[in-house]
């Protein structure tokens, strides 16, 4: 191990890494189901259920990088784990009801008996939006250094419906490449209608984080580091522009390349996330708790890692696996 | 009511809900692959419809474990900080694994097994089956190594009020796991068992008697009367081992106060803290004695020896343990009861199900849910029988707690207990609506519409 220099510096580095990359592959896993689920309420019942076709085989291993990241959060800073999770008492309960309904709706929408049908898509939508929306307040919160002020509150719930609308965003472009038709021209007018929130929401989060903190702020606006940095917005607004001229020409002639605009908001995701990374690291709690404060023993993480690091590999394979026989148009399920 | 108390119901709350899940999904993947194995090899029609009813209920159970038990994570968190920076360099690595080595292979082998047989070949189908239920034993491996480690741990040292592992194999293989795992693998398989007959004689009793429903039924039954008695023996194993390094919870099962021989297993009785003595006992005499040191006359320590000089009480609340503990033996009597009953009314003139009289079916629809009730009273016995500690000697409950307001906690607890109960009632009611449908030969196979798509010339023929 003394090759690696001190465990006790790169391993917190590893296991923060780790961790990031679970909570961006869940945004947009579980960012395209959730967003699908908000999209319920304007989908007539034979939609409904094709969009449920289209995210069906999927949605609960895309819920367990949640629980893989907040398994990280748990196991590799403990300290953090405790600070953060207390101080969002409240919207992490809502975010669990909202998981549990639209979870076990997916299920109880098929097998109730017809009339309690749309009972059981009211809660599936009901959840997703809970879900969401606390989701975005925590990041909220999060970025306000996690302290409870009228000010915070209100930049989180501006965050709770910027994330929202992302998460329709991505999700509507998922339903354009799993379905055709009608559905899909349907869902291409959703991506057109959803695309501003994601820009607000970027737009609104860069703009904030530095004036939060002084810290980050000299992070940004200092120089060369601002060269550097400048890739990240001059991309985010190619890909923004490129995303509404495709948008606008959706979908192509036949149906080729439906899983661009998909890609290209995956694409936001990753650069909205690395500049998130950028400005909070070293701090796993804002401006109070470094990752190397907070980390467990090393050797402790040292176990995890091995394990990890085999898992890991295997993980993504079957995940691939599952999207690879599931590819193509979303289409009958049945369980036979 | 102070914080302290309400997290405690709040998180026995809510893994009293996830466990029914677990209880449930553990042992019916492998009843799911026997039935597809059985299929593969036979090419009978039977399995294969008793695989497809069998099914719907894993989904519907697999997602409502997936839902609570994500609930449950985050709780650590939420309500039991201490928990973690305590013990966290532990409880850590076993979480990973269970999430890493667990988690992802049944939820990614779920897709294609639920929703994948006309997608793969039939070998890829029985693999994805086995998988899931391969997936489904796994997690209950690592909990169970972390719950087992928090009852009798071992293998590490405390530095700075925190503990660090010293030796893992002594964690894994910490010694009250073994025994944990298998009296709960088998609460989990004898739980399928009865579920599934239950399940199976309800609908032969309103009309459904196809073939599917007869080899479910006598797999059933007949698994639960071959384990049984395996489980019974495993609980006194269980019970032996607990004696040996938590006798205070013993004790508090037994009833019993003072140490000494001779000690009667108490059938009845008001245990009675306060007065420290048991109201209205009715006991088998020695039995107890002989069943914990196999002797008429051995010793058992009584839970006097478990108050410190100052009066400070430092065992568990006896009256919830010794009640449970009855609830759970007394339905595993029960089960041996039904389960052999019915065996040897079916192997009679070899009769097989036509051989069960109604009332014995009443009795199997009546016993769905015992493996619940067992499940519920066993863990109760272990978890209250732990009190005061968290972790065994190293953490008191009341150390872990978070400092969330009351009526903060309160709020969420009353919204869970809300969730919980009708999602409890709709998870029941849709198990036997299902059941009905069934019986009156609808198709339950589809579950979601066909897109225009995949049909358009139907829809112009039409
Ligand atoms: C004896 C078995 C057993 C016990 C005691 C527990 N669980 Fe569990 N758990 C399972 C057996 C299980 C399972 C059978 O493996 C589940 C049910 C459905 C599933 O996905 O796996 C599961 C699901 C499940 C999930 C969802 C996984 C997913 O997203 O797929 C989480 C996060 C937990 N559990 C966490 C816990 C925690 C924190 C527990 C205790 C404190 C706990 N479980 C007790
Ligand atoms: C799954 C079946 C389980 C059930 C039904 C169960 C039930 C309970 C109950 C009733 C309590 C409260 C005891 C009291 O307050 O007197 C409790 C406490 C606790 N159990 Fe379990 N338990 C289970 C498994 C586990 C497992 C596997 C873990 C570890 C991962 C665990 C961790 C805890 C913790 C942290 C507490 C402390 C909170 C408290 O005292 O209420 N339990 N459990
Ligand atoms: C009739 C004979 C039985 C005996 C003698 C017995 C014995 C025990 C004992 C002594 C414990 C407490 C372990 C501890 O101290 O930590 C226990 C726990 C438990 N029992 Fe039983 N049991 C019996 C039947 C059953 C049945 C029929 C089921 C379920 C179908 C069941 C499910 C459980 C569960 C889930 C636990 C908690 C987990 C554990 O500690 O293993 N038991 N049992």
């Amino acid at each position: 191990m003394d090759y690696f220099g001190d465990p006790a510096v790169w391993l917190p580095f590893v296991f923060a890494g780790l961790m990031g990359i679970s909570i961006l592959i869940y945004v947009v896993l579980d960012g395209f189901d959730l967003g699908v689920g908000l999209l319920f309420p304007f989908a007539d019942d034979d939609e409904k259920d094709r969009m449920i076709a289209a995210i069906g085989p999927f949605w609960d291993a895309n819920e367990t990088w949640l629980v893989l990241a907040v398994g990280l959060l748990l196991v590799a800073f403990p300290a953090a784990h405790g600070a953060i999770l207390t101080a969002l008492y409240l919207p992490v309960a809502i975010m669990l009801i909202g998981l549990i309904l639209r979870g076990v709706a997916f299920e109880f929408r098929v097998k109730a008996p017809a009339p309690h049908k749309h009972l059981w898509n009211t809660a599936f939508f009901a959840g997703s939006l809970m879900t969401s929306l606390s989701q975005g307040f925590m990041l909220g919160m999060y970025i306000m250094g996690l302290t409870w002020t009228w000010m915070h509150a209100g930049f989180a719930v501006l965050t709770a419906l910027f994330l929202s609308v992302g998460y329709s965003f991505i999700g509507a472009t998922w339903v354009i490449h799993k379905t055709d038709e009608f559905l899909q021209r349907k869902a291409v007018g959703w991506a057109k209608g959803g695309i501003w929130g994601l820009v607000l929401g970027i737009g609104a989060i860069s703009l904030a984080t530095p004036f939060v903190s002084a810290r980050i702020f000299d992070k940004w606006f200092s120089f060369p580091e601002m060269l550097y940095l400048s890739p990240l917005p001059i991309l985010s607004g190619i890909l923004v522009i490129w995303l509404w001229w495709m948008l606008r020409r959706m979908p192509f002639y036949e149906d080729r390349r439906s899983w661009l605009p998909f890609a290209a908001a995956t694409m936001l995701w990753v650069l909205a996330f690395a500049g998130m990374a950028y400005s909070f690291y070293p701090f796993v709690v804002p401006e109070q708790l470094t990752i190397y404060e907070a980390a467990s023993a090393p050797e402790s993480l040292f176990i995890i890692l091995i394990g990890t690091s085999i898992v890991l590999p295997t993980i993504l394979g079957y995940t691939v696996l599952a999207y690879t026989i599931f590819r193509g148009k979303a289409t009958e399920l049945r369980y036979d | 009511m102070e914080t302290l108390l309400l997290s405690r119901i709040q998180f026995a709350a809510n893994i009293s809900f996830h466990i029914l899940f677990p209880t449930i999904t553990i042992a019916l993947g492998w009843a799911l692959l026997f039935f597809k194995l059985r299929y593969n090899a036979t090419g009978d029609d039977r399995w294969m419809e008793a695989y497809r009813f069998w099914v719907k209920i894993f989904a519907l159970s697999f997602a409502m474990g997936v839902v609570s038990g994500i609930t449950m994570s985050f709780q650590f968190g939420t309500n039991w900080p201490g928990f973690m920076e305590t013990v966290g360099n532990i409880a850590g690595p076993l979480l990973a694994y269970e999430v890493l080595t667990a988690f992802f292979l049944e939820a990614v082998f779920l897709g294609i097994m639920l929703f994948g047989f006309s997608r793969v070949p039939n070998w890829v189908h029985t693999m994805a089956t086995f998988l899931v239920a391969f997936g489904t034993m796994m997690s209950a491996f690592w909990i169970i190594i972390l719950n087992s480690w928090m009852h009798t741990p071992q293998g590490y040292e405390m530095i700075d009020g925190v503990a660090h592992a010293t030796d893992w194999w002594a964690i894994i293989f910490n010694p009250s796991m073994p025994y944990r795992l298998a009296h709960m693998v088998l609460a989990s398989f004898l739980t399928v068992s009865f579920l599934i007959a239950g399940v199976s004689a309800f609908r032969w009793l309103i009309g459904g008697r196809t073939e599917g429903v007869r080899v479910a039924m006598k797999s059933a039954i007949f698994t639960a009367a071959l384990l049984i008695p395996v489980q019974i023996y495993v609980g006194d194993m269980h019970g032996l081992n607990t004696k040996e390094y938590q006798p205070a919870k013993v004790a508090a099962m037994e009833g019993h106060w003072e140490t000494g021989g001779n000690v009667p297993l108490l059938l009845f009785a008001l245990p009675d803290q306060e007065a420290r003595e048991n109201h209205y006992e009715i006991g088998i005499p020695n039995l107890a004695s002989f069943i914990l040191t196999h002797h008429w006359d051995g010793e058992i320590q009584g839970l006097n020896d478990f108050v410190a000089e100052d009066g400070t009480v430092l065992h568990p609340r006896v009256a919830p343990v010794f009640w449970s503990f009855r609830i759970m033996v007394a339905t595993g009597m029960l089960m041996l009861l039904v389960s052999w009953g019915a065996s040897a009314l079916m192997l009679r003139k070899r009769r097989g199900v036509e051989g069960l009289p109604k009332p014995v079916l009443y009795g199997l629809v009546g016993m769905s849910f015992s493996g619940w009730l067992a499940t519920l009273a066993g863990w109760y016995t272990t978890e209250i029988g732990r009190q005061p500690w968290l972790v065994q000697g190293v953490l008191t409950t009341e150390q872990a707690v978070a400092d969330v307001p009351a009526p903060m906690v309160l709020s969420t607890l009353l919204a869970y207990l809300a969730v919980y109960a009708a999602l409890l009632a709709a998870y029941i009611f849709v198990i036997f609506y299902l059941a009905r449908k069934m019986s009156a030969g609808e198709d339950i196979g589809t579950t979601v519409a066909p897109s225009p798509a995949a049909q358009p010339k139907a829809i112009s023929e039409a």
